[in-house]
């Protein structure tokens, strides 16, 4: 009992309308990596927020025990104090400062109250090193990709003395590698003495490097495994309250059909970065298949899908792109949708969803049309539009009304997902769409791209997730540094050819 | 004996059910009262300042001839409200609005009385001034990609020197138009009056509650064929007596003077116009996406640009046509025409709950947050307040007014 470092007992937590944590009990011992797991909206981030003191003392009812102490945190700066950190499922970082200004934020390092940029920039650049993140702590926050933003809120979090460190789906960004970096990370600090609360929706990470590992489900406490009792198998029954045996559900072989998007030497040069983003891009896509991206963050793979749909970020562009063998090259994405091409941002927060509309508007805006007749909507097909949706991908929410900033992170991802599907285009390009979505609910998403495919709709399919790119492409094409440098048929695609080539 | 027992104990349960039925009425009613605060918060307030005024001033306040007055006084802020309303939605703001006008005023004038073209073909041709106004706005901001603030400022600049040469050879410049007159002060012809009341102004308003009575009826006959959730009965029809007996009471009240002016008839057309667009089309759903977050709208194939030049060009109308209203009110063109108009308008939209964040903001709610702060002005001149005083009041309850609404925000809502 003694060695616990952290108890929380009986935490009750509710939302107009919602009970969140239902007498919640949490321990965490001294020098563990702790696994905190459940479906979407299980409340989870709930539990770390009411920890952390985001939700202040008073807000919920129970009791915090940490080092022995009862604590009542009132604010972020209080529970930081206190040794405890936390990473959020939504990144904190000011875009517009640079990377060492962001690590040291509320924490500046000063010298007779005058802050010491030399000291800070060279601390940075260790912290940097710690999470292995190779770039310029000058650098600002906003030109760096959404992988490289979540490292930096690492780097931040370990800059700060802790003992406690709590990280909300570190991982939902990045790819294997970097996935892997951070585990061992875990696994170094947690040498130095520091505990972790880790939620991830990746149970290979849980199997991995935890020590034990919490279960909940709609705000109860299920089960709290040991490291020998941790299985894939026991935490998945634990968490949807059924075994599921196939992750990803079966599809026939694809038997090939006339190509429906081809590129020809595509080229993309961002102004914002600098940078030559795609280089001499040739790919193509038939008719009810799936094709995957694979690669490593940052190579590419987004921008040439937003090169192809109607280039919002305005690069220079040169090459071809023809739909149906017809030349076409769309300068604004409504000209895509417009043609039947959607795409679907690896970015919710930023660029996928309107947080402060509800569920359903955030459903149906990119394809009022068939909800509208002479420009004025039908709001009630609207509303049955919703109800289809939360039904079928299984939207955890009180009711399509609920404001997206309300919703838990993994159900906003299906809202996205749910978006970009009521579209309904002939060519859905998705970019990480599973990213933060827990196993159930991604056997559903799965299994509706299925569907999808035999309505003869065609996907290219972004992923960092290796196992889900490889199980659910029929061809795959692996993105190094914006150029392809390898096109791997379904027999062909395995782990090691694709980092091969993603490596190249 | 036996059935005497029996009758009272009908009676008695009969009670008992009344009383739990008064119960869970206004207990209901206090459930979508209080879920839906935010958006009642700014016709309490409303009422309570007339409570308030009418109270102070011995009734003064509330006299046929004083409410037509208010209504004149804030017609031309409402209508320029209405387009702010949808510039601070985007995440703008635009502060040329007062110079253009008085430009447009002081162009329409010269129009008139200098060139001599007949009224209905010249208020069209202003009217085009200042869409043209608004589009170079949206044209600064969209295409050139400069903040609205200063786009907007420059304007506000530029207009008013505009105004200077317009008026230079001719100076402050009077009207006697039969239809400016009458946008300014004018009323609806009566047809007769009957019982002293304005007899057209009446069958408008009786009209108007019949339509307003049937298309809520429709909207919930609609939602129960789709099996949605929807008011219970009685607190629907109380609902509908309410509202009704608010536009029957304004209506007479009106009739018992001189009856709806045109005025109140331009800002009822502008304000129903633009409640629909938002409310019901495509438009107006891609105008509040734009708002609530540019990057995802444009991803979702809405074109950021054209809802910005779209927008500005709303404004530059309406402020246009808030700029005749003007002229006609004072019936002459001055240099000063409305200077610090823009102020008024946007302080309207904000105590009407339009969020300077974006993506929230409703036009009716501008218009009532325009007659909040004519009726504070109002209301403190009848009491022979000081312009002092009334500033102050003025900044206190703009102040208050945003308070209320960033603290009601995040209060659950539900279909009313
Ligand atoms: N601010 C809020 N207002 C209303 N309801 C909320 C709010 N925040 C969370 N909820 C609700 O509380 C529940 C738990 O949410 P929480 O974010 O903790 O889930 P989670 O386990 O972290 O899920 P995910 O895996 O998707 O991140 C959800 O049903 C969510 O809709
Ligand atoms: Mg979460």
């Amino acid at each position: 009992m003694s060695d616990h470092i952290l108890e929380m007992k009986n935490i009750t937590k509710t939302f107009p309308g919602v009970k969140a944590l239902d007498n919640v009990n949490f321990q965490v011992e001294q020098g563990e990596i702790h696994f905190l797991v459940g479906e979407n909206g299980a409340g989870k981030s709930t539990l770390m927020k009411v920890l952390s003191g985001i939700y202040p003392t008073g807000n919920y009812s129970g009791q915090i025990i940490f080092n022995g102490e009862v604590q009542d945190f009132r604010s972020i700066a209080e529970s930081e104090a206190a040794g405890l950190a936390i990473i959020n499922q939504e990144l904190a970082l000011v875009p517009e400062m640079s990377v060492y200004e962001n690590i040291y934020l509320a924490h500046e390092i000063t010298k007779r109250k005058i802050i010491d940029w030399n000291q800070t920039i060279h601390m940075a650049d260790k912290q940097l090193k710690k999470v292995k993140l190779n770039v310029n702590p000058g650098n600002k926050v906003k030109d760096l990709n959404v992988g490289q933003q979540q490292l930096v809120e690492i780097a931040k979090a370990l800059s700060k003395n802790v003992t406690l460190l709590i990280l909300d789906e570190p991982t939902a960004a990045l790819n294997e590698n970097d996935s892997e970096n951070l585990l061992n990370l875990l696994v170094e600090l947690k040498k130095e003495g520091v505990t972790s609360i880790m939620i991830s929706h990746k149970l290979k990470e849980v199997t991995a490097i935890a020590d034990s590992c919490t279960v909940i489900r709609d705000g109860l406490t299920i089960s709290t495994l040991r490291k020998e009792e941790i299985k894939e198998e026991r935490i998945i029954k634990d968490m949807v309250g059924r075994e599921i045996d196939n992750i990803f559900p079966q599809r026939p072989k694809y038997k090939p059909r006339e190509v429906v998007l081809e590129t020809k030497n595509i080229n993309a040069y961002d102004f914002a970065s600098s940078k030559q983003v795609v280089k001499d891009a040739n790919i193509s896509l038939r008719k009810g298949e799936v094709v995957g991206l694979a690669g490593l963050m940052g190579a590419g793979r987004s921008e040439l899908a937003l090169s192809i749909f109607g280039n919002p970020r305005d690069y220079e562009r040169t090459g071809d792109l023809f739909l149906h063998g017809k030349k076409v090259n769309f300068n604004h994405p409504g000209e895509a949708l417009k043609s039947g091409v959607v795409y679907v941002s690896e970015d919710r927060k930023s660029e996928g969803l309107i947080l402060r509309q509800d569920v359903k508007q955030n459903i149906s805006i990119a394809n009022l049309r068939s909800l509208s007749k002479h420009g004025v909507i039908d709001k009630n097909e609207e509303i049955i539009v919703a109800e289809k949706y939360r039904k079928d991908i299984n939207i955890k929410t009180p009711s399509i009304e609920q404001t997206l900033e309300n919703l838990s992170g993994g159900n906003q991802q299906k809202v996205s997902v749910s978006k970009g599907l009521f579209s309904n285009p002939d060519i859905l390009i998705l970019d990480e769409p599973t990213r933060g979505i827990d196993v159930g609910a991604k056997f559903e998403i799965y299994t509706l791209i299925n569907e999808l495919i035999n309505q003869g709709m065609s996907i290219i399919m972004i992923s960092s997730e290796l196992p889900e790119l490889l199980a659910m492409s029929d061809r795959l094409y692996v993105v190094a540094e914006g150029k392809i440098t390898g096109e791997l048929s379904k027999e062909e695609a395995t782990q090691e050819n694709v980092m091969k080539l993603a490596t190249l | 004996m036996r059935i005497f027992n029996d009758l009272w104990q009908k009676i008695k349960d009969k009670i008992g059910d009344y009383r739990k039925y008064i119960v869970r009425f206004f207990s209901d009613l206090w459930v979508v009262f209080r879920n839906n605060i935010r958006d009642y918060g700014m016709y309490i307030a409303l009422v309570t300042i007339f409570i308030f005024f009418t109270i102070t001033t011995s009734g003064l306040f509330l006299t046929p001839r004083n409410v037509f007055n208010l209504i004149q006084q804030t017609g031309y802020i409402a209508v320029m409200s209405v387009g702010m309303t949808l510039i601070i939605v985007i995440r703008h703001i635009d502060l040329s609005v007062g110079s253009i006008a008085g430009f447009v005023g002081a162009v329409l004038a010269v129009l008139i009385v200098t060139y001599n073209v007949p009224s209905v073909l010249a208020i069209p041709m202003v009217l085009l001034v200042g869409l043209g106004a608004g589009f170079i706005t949206g044209f600064l901001v969209a295409k050139i990609g400069i903040p609205a603030f200063v786009a907007s400022l420059g304007g506000m600049f530029a207009y008013r020197g505009l105004i200077f040469n317009s008026l230079q050879s001719t100076g402050t410049l009077g009207l006697n138009d039969p239809i400016i007159h009458a946008i300014g002060g004018g009323t609806i012809p009566a047809i007769t009056r009957v019982a002293g009341m304005h007899l057209l102004t009446l069958i408008i308003g009786v009209v108007g509650i019949i339509l307003f009575i049937y298309s809520t009826y429709k909207t919930r006959q609609e939602k129960m064929n789709y099996d949605f959730k929807v008011l219970p009965l009685d607190l629907f029809i109380a609902k509908l007596i309410f509202i009704s007996a608010a536009i029957l009471s304004i209506t007479i009240l009106l009739a018992l003077y001189k009856g709806f002016s045109w005025t109140l008839v331009i800002v009822l057309v502008v304000v129903a116009i633009y409640h629909f667009m938002t409310n019901m089309t495509v438009l107006g759903r891609h105008i509040y996406a734009v708002g609530g977050n540019p990057d995802a709208a444009e991803l979702s194939g809405i074109s950021v640009k054209k809802i910005t030049y779209f927008v500005f060009s709303s404004m530059g109308l309406l402020s246009g046509l808030g700029g005749i209203m003007y002229l006609a009110r004072l019936n002459s063109a001055t240099f000063t025409a409305g200077e610090g108009l823009e102020l008024q308008v946007i302080a309207g939209a904000f105590v009407g709950g339009t969020s300077a964040a974006g993506g929230i903001g409703k036009v009716t709610g501008s218009v009532i947050g325009a007659l909040v702060m004519a009726s504070l002005i109002n209301g403190m001149q009848m009491m022979s307040l000081g312009s002092n005083i009334q500033n102050i009041v003025s900044g206190v309850v703009l102040v208050a007014a945003v308070i209320f609404d960033v603290k009601t925000r995040n209060m659950k809502k539900i279909e009313a």
